[in-house]
């Protein structure tokens, strides 16, 4: 006779194959898993995952706002497995990606009357760097002075933010712009090229795969990216080897905040055009989603940016056709991530049923 | 009053890619100290851990008492009658001894009972214990008493210990053994696992020797001698070491003058006018009970640690104690401290990774930061075949290794180096005897090379095995200089107490 509750034991080895096809199990059986749940709702399963899946991303528009929205989520979570991959937590990236917006937008409004070919890329520029500075104050707090780092970085998103907010409705607001809480619009060499006309799909993305692939390379095959993976699998190890840790929290920081704030300089100069409050639905925060979904690997995070961007353009699609709140991308994302995490553990470990003695 | 107490019949366990037990078959009598004699990877953490519920076995029967013993969890164990001391304490550091021995009670049980009971232990089986005193201001030896004790609180016929002297003094050993004869007095059954040789002809009545998952023999531990018994468990032929002084140097190449080190925390020993030579080809060992400034010091030998109070570390004619590690390994320091998993070697990163923890200016192993991965995986392999590492390969994780090959292939890591000082702390610290055996061997053979070597160890036998020279460490200060060769036990254990004459 067999025992009735499985035991969790661990694998010798795990497959190679099965590795690869977690994300495809993962997206099947949460399709399954939302189509129980639009069946309870009372829709048709089928049109409803059409409508949440398929059809916004049915024509080369919707594909394209697909990576419009995928961009930002990707170049921020990569630039997270920086801290993360270091056991940093910083979840500031939001207020990273604000600065970057602001010191990159603040340059585009400067030349704002001015059509030149090194605009964008000092505007990209400064974008990095407003990020790196915002990123670099919960580094100093930690290595200074002790403190939490998911604090400081968390309170400053809300202090850029509100920087943000003063900027728009005052020194910075549109002198046309009848008093709305926003900038005047950048000149046209102060925008993201877009890469297909009519599309709204930016130079960002090539930024951004450029910068993942950077990325891979620095995790993989340089003796920085060990240091960051030591150090966050054991300090005290790192100590050891006498690699700095001082220095390492200040690169991850900094170039996390660097990437999160690319990503808000291209979202003010790729899709929006100027600078105003609203610029990023909190991808400072989906991002670290994205990072874990992606286990802080590079291929990982690419697939994973597409699959939370999807979840973004189908609840949009989901509250217009089905009537349903938007919230629903929430449940989505969810199970994703449960059903990638429960692959992961089957991956590593596996069930079995003893014999009773 | 010799009848078994537990039958143990064709237990069989097997984990990925390793059997621990095959077909393990043998009697406990009841009223003696049972030893259980292996090597670590033998079997035998794996047959207590089913005894005390922790695993299951795949196949076979125990019986206790003649009826059938079978538990899922070390609860029920001890409502059945075993009771378990660790070799690794599980013990709340900022709580008191009191507080640490309710936590460990299953049943509800009132403070004047618990304090009669407490009594009543104490003075039956030698076990004093101070019951208002923070686990963190106990010794090794006093820790033990309060898991014996805790153990003992719940009456159990069956107590199994897990290398208990490990971590012991002399005298403390001395005293555990009153408590276990008392013990079994009572008629109380021990059962004692072990790799100490002396200690199973000293206090075991009956011995079971394990190798490779299987039992070798069980029988009386009279009419047997520390070699009959080493053989029967390592299935091989020990050679006997001797310590040899021919081939050092006069020239010192390493001394630690006056160092002092403050650090204003009770979890720390200060370190107090700390001084010692080392020369050419020597190896200095630094005997102590664990907690008196063995790791503190480690850390300023190492580099880890370089804010000292005064004092200074010449090396070479170099003054580095303001030198961090990687500035003293580019000096051809080289280090392994106590502690393996998340120290000296990373558990999750693979063995070639943690090659890359260690480099010398030599190892060629980076260009512009880039990872030279062939130099490396090359490196890894050589250290994997020259010290004998069972692995199936340089890109098996750290922690899939025993605990004794993981040690071997840190330590073969620092020696392939060729290091001019190698400073190791508890070189063989929870390993099997075959690694030891192996590693003590190559230490001996890399002083013979001209190799200095320091070794803090709380292991007697090994200090006096491969060293040249021992002092003690107590409370932070160090002894003076003892030639091993004419070193008395003795005086080496009251030094230890902190009774300098």
């Amino acid at each position: 006779m067999n025992s009735l509750f499985p035991s969790i034991v661990s694998r010798s080895q795990s497959s190679g194959l099965m590795n690869f096809f977690v994300p495809i199990i993962s997206i099947v059986l949460t399709l399954i898993t939302g189509s129980i749940i639009f069946v309870l709702l009372g829709f048709d399963p089928v049109y409803a995952l059409y409508t949440f899946f398929i059809s916004p991303i049915s024509s080369t528009y919707g594909i394209s706002e697909l990576f419009v929205k995928a961009t930002p989520l990707a170049l921020i979570a990569i630039g997270l497995s920086y801290c993360f991959k270091n056991n940093i937590y910083n979840i500031g990236a939001e207020g990273q990606l604000t600065m970057g917006a602001i010191f990159g937008g603040g340059i585009g409004l400067l030349f704002h009357d001015t059509n030149a070919f090194w605009l964008l890329p000092l505007m990209i520029f400064a974008g990095a760097i407003g990020g790196a500075l915002w990123g670099l104050i919960p580094a100093i707090l930690k290595t200074k002075f002790n403190t939490n780092e998911i604090l400081t970085s968390l309170m400053l998103v809300y202090v850029a933010l509100f920087i943000l907010d003063y900027l728009v409705v005052g020194p910075w607001k549109d002198p046309f712009g009848y008093s709305f809480p926003k900038s005047r619009p950048f000149s046209e060499s102060g925008r993201m090229p877009l890469l297909f006309d009519g599309l709204r799909v930016h130079f960002g993305l090539i930024i951004t795969l450029f910068l993942i692939f950077i990325s891979w390379f620095i995790f993989s095959k340089t003796i920085f990216g060990f240091q960051l993976k030591v150090s966050g699998y054991s300090p005290k190890a790192a100590r050891y080897a006498g690699f700095n840790q001082t220095t390492l929290v200040f690169f991850a920081f900094a170039i996390c905040g660097a990437f999160a704030g690319i990503a808000g300089l291209a979202e003010v100069s790729g899709p929006i055009g100027l600078l105003y409050r609203d610029i990023s639905p909190n991808y400072g925060f989906t991002a670290i989603i994205v990072a874990f979904l992606g286990r802080l690997h590079p291929i990982g995070i690419i697939f994973a940016s597409l699959v939370i961007a999807l979840t973004y353009l189908g609840a949009e699609d989901a509250q217009l056709f089905l009537q349903i709140p938007s919230a629903v991308g929430f449940i989505f994302q969810g199970l994703v991530l449960f059903y990638l995490l429960g692959a992961e553990l089957l991956i590593n470990y596996k069930l079995t049923y003893k014999k009773l003695l | 009053m010799s009848d078994t107490i537990l039958n143990i019949e064709n237990i069989t366990k097997s984990f990925p890619r390793v059997i621990a037990n095959k077909k393990v078959t043998f009697d406990i009598k009841k009223n003696a100290v049972h030893a259980i004699l292996g090597e670590n990877g033998a079997g035998k953490s794996t047959l207590v851990k089913i005894l005390y519920g922790l695993l299951e076995p795949d196949e076979g029967n125990i019986k206790l008492n003649n009826k059938d013993f079978k538990v899922n969890s070390p609860a029920e164990a001890r409502k059945q009658g075993i009771g378990m001391v660790f070799q690794h304490f599980s013990l709340f550091d900022s709580l008191s001894v009191k507080e640490n021995l309710i936590l460990g009670i299953d049943d509800q049980m009132s403070y004047s009972d618990l304090e009669n009971k407490l009594e009543n232990i104490s003075s039956r089986y030698n076990l004093p214990l101070d019951l208002d005193a923070p686990i963190t201001a106990l010794s090794a030896g006093e820790k033990q008493r309060v898991e014996i004790v805790r153990i003992l609180l719940q009456d159990p016929q069956i107590l199994i210990m897990d290398e208990p002297t490990s971590v012991l003094t002399p005298q403390e050993v001395e005293s555990l053994f009153v408590t276990l004869n008392a013990l079994v007095k009572e008629g109380r059954t021990i059962l004692y696992i072990t790799h100490k040789l002396e200690e199973v002809i000293s206090i075991c009545d009956t011995v079971t020797i394990m190798r490779s998952g299987e039992i070798i023999d069980t029988s009386s531990t009279a009419n047997q001698t520390a070699k009959t018994l080493a053989t029967k468990m390592l299935g091989q032929k020990l050679d006997d070491l001797k310590t040899n002084y021919g081939h050092i140097k006069d020239e010192v190449n390493f001394e630690v003058k006056n160092i002092s080190c403050d650090f204003n925390d009770p979890f720390l020993t200060d370190l107090k006018n700390i001084s010692f030579q080392v020369r050419v080809g020597e190896i200095y060992g630094i005997a102590g009970v664990a907690g008196n400034g063995q790791s503190e010091l480690m850390d300023i030998l190492t580099g880890e640690n370089i804010n000292i109070k005064s004092g200074s570390i010449t090396f070479d004619n170099k003054k580095i104690e303001k030198y961090g590690p990687q500035k003293r390994r580019d000096l051809s320091i080289s280090f392994v401290p106590e502690n393996r998993l998340g120290h000296s070697a990373v558990p999750e990163l693979s063995l070639s990774e943690n090659i890359l923890l260690s480099q010398f200016p030599k190892n060629n192993f980076i260009r512009n930061g880039i990872i030279l991965k062939n130099n490396v995986d090359d490196f890894a392999n050589n250290v994997i075949n020259e010290f004998k590492v069972i692995t199936p390969g340089n890109d098996a994780k750290a922690s899939s290794l025993s605990g004794g090959n993981l040690q071997k292939y840190v330590i073969g890591r620092e020696i392939s180096s060729k290091p001019k000082i190698l400073i190791i702390s508890h070189p063989t610290w929870g390993i099997d005897a075959g690694a030891e055996h192996s590693i003590r061997e190559s230490l001996i053979e890399l002083s013979q090379n001209g190799t200095s070597i320091i070794v803090i160890s709380q292991d007697l036998d090994e200090l006096i095995e491969i060293t040249h020279k021992i002092s003690v460490i107590y409370d932070g200060n160090l002894s003076k200089p003892f030639k091993t060769s004419e070193i008395e036990i003795e005086k080496l254990g009251l030094l230890m107490g902190g009774k300098n004459e």
